[in-house]
């Protein structure tokens, strides 16, 4: 970890050895003393560019003034009065990218900590104001009905905010918890599920309906719902479907999608199996291809549930991983093996059709394609094979067409995302908006949230109007 | 939580449960699955309709005895809830005036047929059914498919009733006898509708079949139930699960839904360790 900065707080974490064993938290969170003490750092400058640099606008530096004074419940309401995901967001957000990237001590030394002391606030709100204050309600806005689809952090947002503005907001979400991607993808040792339901039901508490176990565009459409008392409709139904590689033998047995690993593991609790009844395969040596934050919750997963054996197999070089910084060095501690500039020709079976092996490229670098990023040029002749009996495909997912498909005057791109205006989330049809994977394809839990935000304030304004 | 109205034991080991859901009633058409979860520890398994009722606000299902959800399942009783019944899933059978349809099913399949056999019926269609079952006591619905069908055709492996033999032998001799067949509906065990699309592919019959692969999340998110047709890879909870059987991969439809025979297993004997006397009790007193 010699990239992190001294002069930071360093968080409390698992050690590695004895974390690849568990699904507890591996990172423990500050004491209140380590909090201040981060906080204290806080040149409370006043030009404020963490602020800026949040998709959501926290007031940073006031809360983390609130943390040094040493009054946490007014920490919590500046936090929470921007943020309705905090607890979230102190863990899964990439600061380094984002807040803290913009801190003013970023240049000279490590920036503050914000995403620690973000989480830290949520952390002692939970465990000393056990009973989530409602926010004053405001006066009703005449009646009126906001139908929100999907429950990931886009539609948590949406739904906390319209509900605060004094809206009518019931929440339709698919699965039969709410959180999306927050309890389906991402695992219970990065991010507890305890912490998504607490957030979920402080959502709840503003007066949000959640309907679980209705999928939009099959029990319910689009239309159905304006036509049936909702004024407006926000669409955050994220990116749900997995992409597979398209080479020979990838319906082998052993080999997952990350979405279909993770769901298992994470939303269906096969970690616990069989006290839990819906099993996963634990395999001994585990390719897991991809190079995102997906592939390094999956390798670890594969870890914990007793693999020997993990690999990340990613086609460019660690350079140009997508995944989180953070992410990558603790897959790192953990054991989980490299295998970069490696790209997968075709996964082996045997008689039974379980995988056994995969014939992988070496790939070299050449010029930089257009995500700027330099392309991976396959070394003619360079096949080889590597022993597997699990492998997991992390290589991204594309939005369900459930809903562009029972949804006409809903415009779509070739990738199957939705069109929507950038600075207001409206889609090309009339009262529909939508924020988050569904409108920029996979990316991340904060900048949902800021489309959330975003298309509730030009949503507000048209009930109003 | 989804109150269980109505419970029939059609069969030993297979089962129907009347369900309410008004919203899934609604909107339910033949050929489509729900998603079933019992509680918070269970497996979200899929399971095709076998009727609805938008007026009880209702919805059918019916299930065989198979492992550890089914058997829990199985337990209960009407005015119990199950957590979680999501639906309706995939897309509806194809239904127009073809002309003659044979609809097979067999053992369970005889359930989901049977609202498809109406839906085609009432299109117009001429309706000719063969239901298969191991044995006599195995056979359900007989009555209600009898009542669709222009005729029906019964068979029983072991020959405890009906024809003694297996589906595909009568299909066969329908299809060699000149009877102008414009469709074939199967539905049952893998192997049961991998061998009557077998035998319809020489006659150059279309023959639709409802897979029915593992699941998860039932709404194209996770790929588990991932077959290959016309050696494209499809989703069959959002492409299927109707697909043409001519089309199938059926080794590795079969394949791939031996993948947790180990933990099915395990899951199991686990279950019956740890049930409870009284359900102990319920078990012997069945058999």
């Amino acid at each position: 970890m010699a990239k992190l900065n001294l002069n930071r707080v360093e968080m409390p974490r698992q050690e590695p050895k004895v974390r690849g064993k568990n699904f507890n938290e591996v990172a423990l969170g500050y004491s209140l003393e380590q909090a201040k003490e981060e906080a204290s750092r806080c040149i409370q400058c006043p030009k404020r560019p963490c602020t800026e640099g949040c998709p959501v606008n926290v007031e940073i530096p006031d809360f983390i003034k609130a943390i040094n004074d040493g009054d946490m419940p007014e920490a919590v309401r500046i936090l929470k009065s921007k943020n309705a995901l905090p607890g979230i967001c102190g863990r899964v957000c990439p600061q380094e990218t984002q807040c803290e990237a913009t801190c003013s001590l970023a240049k000279k030394e490590a920036p503050i900590a914000i995403g620690r002391l973000e989480r830290f606030v949520a952390d002692w709100e939970r465990a000393n104001m056990p009973k989530a204050k409602s926010p004053s309600p405001k006066p009703k806005s005449g009646g009126k009905r906001v139908a929100v689809v999907g429950s990931g952090p886009a539609g948590l947002t949406a739904a906390a905010d319209l509900a605060k503005m004094g809206h009518s907001v019931t929440i339709f979400e698919a699965l039969h918890v709410a959180g999306g991607v927050l309890m389906y993808g991402i695992p219970q040792f990065r991010l507890p599920k305890e912490i998504v339901q607490a957030e979920v039901d402080y959502v709840a508490s503003l007066g949000v309906k959640i309907e679980l176990d209705s999928v939009v565009g099959k029990l319910v459409t689009i239309d159905e719902l304006l036509n049936n008392g909702y004024q407006a409709v926000f669409l955050g139904t994220g990116a749900g479907l997995p992409m597979f590689l398209n080479i020979p033998g990838e319906n082998l047995n052993g080999i997952y999608s990350a979405n279909e690993f993770l769901t298992r593991v994470n939303l269906m609790k096969a970690y616990r199996f069989p006290e839990y009844d819906t099993p996963v395969k634990i395999g001994k040596k585990v390719a897991v291809i991809g190079g995102g934050n997906v592939a390094m919750d999956s390798a670890r997963c594969a870890l914990r549930l007793g693999a020997d054996e993990v690999y990340i197999v990613y086609r460019r070089s660690e350079e140009e991983m997508p995944a989180r910084r953070e992410e990558v060095e603790n897959a790192k501690e953990e054991g989980i093996q490299f295998k970069l500039l490696t790209n997968p020709k075709q996964f082996l079976g045997d008689k039974q059709n379980w995988v056994v092996g995969m014939e992988c490229y070496e790939m070299e670098l050449g010029e930089p394609d257009e995500s700027g990023r330099r392309r991976p040029v396959v070394k003619p002749g360079s096949e080889f094979v590597i022993d597997v009996d699990e492998v997991i495909v992390a290589l991204g997912t594309t939005p369900n067409p459930l809903i562009a498909s029972t949804t006409p005057g809903l415009e779509t791109t070739k990738h199957g995302t939705v069109v929507a205006d950038e600075e207001t989330g409206k889609t090309k049809k009339d009262k529909v908006w939508a924020g988050g994977d569904i409108v920029t394809g996979a990316a991340t839990v904060i900048s949902a949230m800021g489309a959330g935000k975003l298309a509730t304030a030009d949503i507000d304004k048209f009930l109003r109007g | 939580m989804y109150e269980i109205l109505l419970k029939q034991d059609l069969v030993p080991n297979i089962h129907l449960f009347k369900v309410v859901a008004p919203a899934v009633a609604k909107k339910a058409k033949p050929g489509q699955f729900v998603v079933v979860r019992i509680d918070e520890k269970g497996e979200r398994i899929p399971l095709t309709v076998a009727d609805w009722d938008e007026k009880e606000g209702s919805v059918t299902i019916v299930f065989m005895e198979v492992g550890t959800t089914t058997a829990r399942l199985a337990l209960l009783k009407a005015g119990n809830s199950i957590a979680d019944f999501v639906g309706p899933l995939g897309l509806p059978t194809h239904i127009e005036k073809f002309g003659t349809v044979v609809c097979v099913a067999g053992g369970v399949g005889a359930a989901p047929i049977a609202p498809i056999a109406w839906a085609l019926k009432k299109a117009g269609n001429k309706i000719i059914s063969i239901l298969g079952a191991r044995s006599k006591d195995l056979l359900f619905w007989e009555d209600k498919l009898r009542r669709v069908s222009d005729q029906l055709i019964v068979t029983t492996d072991d020959g405890t009733y009906g024809r003694k033999g297996v589906v595909t032998e009568p299909l066969k001799e329908l299809l060699a006898s000149g009877e102008k067949v414009d469709q074939v509906i199967s539905i049952g065990p893998v192997v049961m509708m991998k061998f009557c699309a077998k035998t319809t592919e020489p006659f150059g019959v279309k023959t639709i079949v409802s897979l029915n692969p593992i699941m998860v999340d039932g709404t194209g998110m996770c790929g588990c139930c991932r077959v290959a047709v016309g050696g494209k890879t499809k989703f069959a909870c959002v492409d299927g699960p109707d697909f043409d059987g001519h089309q199938v991969d059926w080794d590795l439809l079969s394949a791939r839904q031996r993948i947790y025979l180990d933990e099915e297993k395990c899951s199991f004997e686990q279950w019956q360790r740890n049930v409870h006397p009284e359900v102990k009790a319920h078990g012997k007193a069945k058999s």
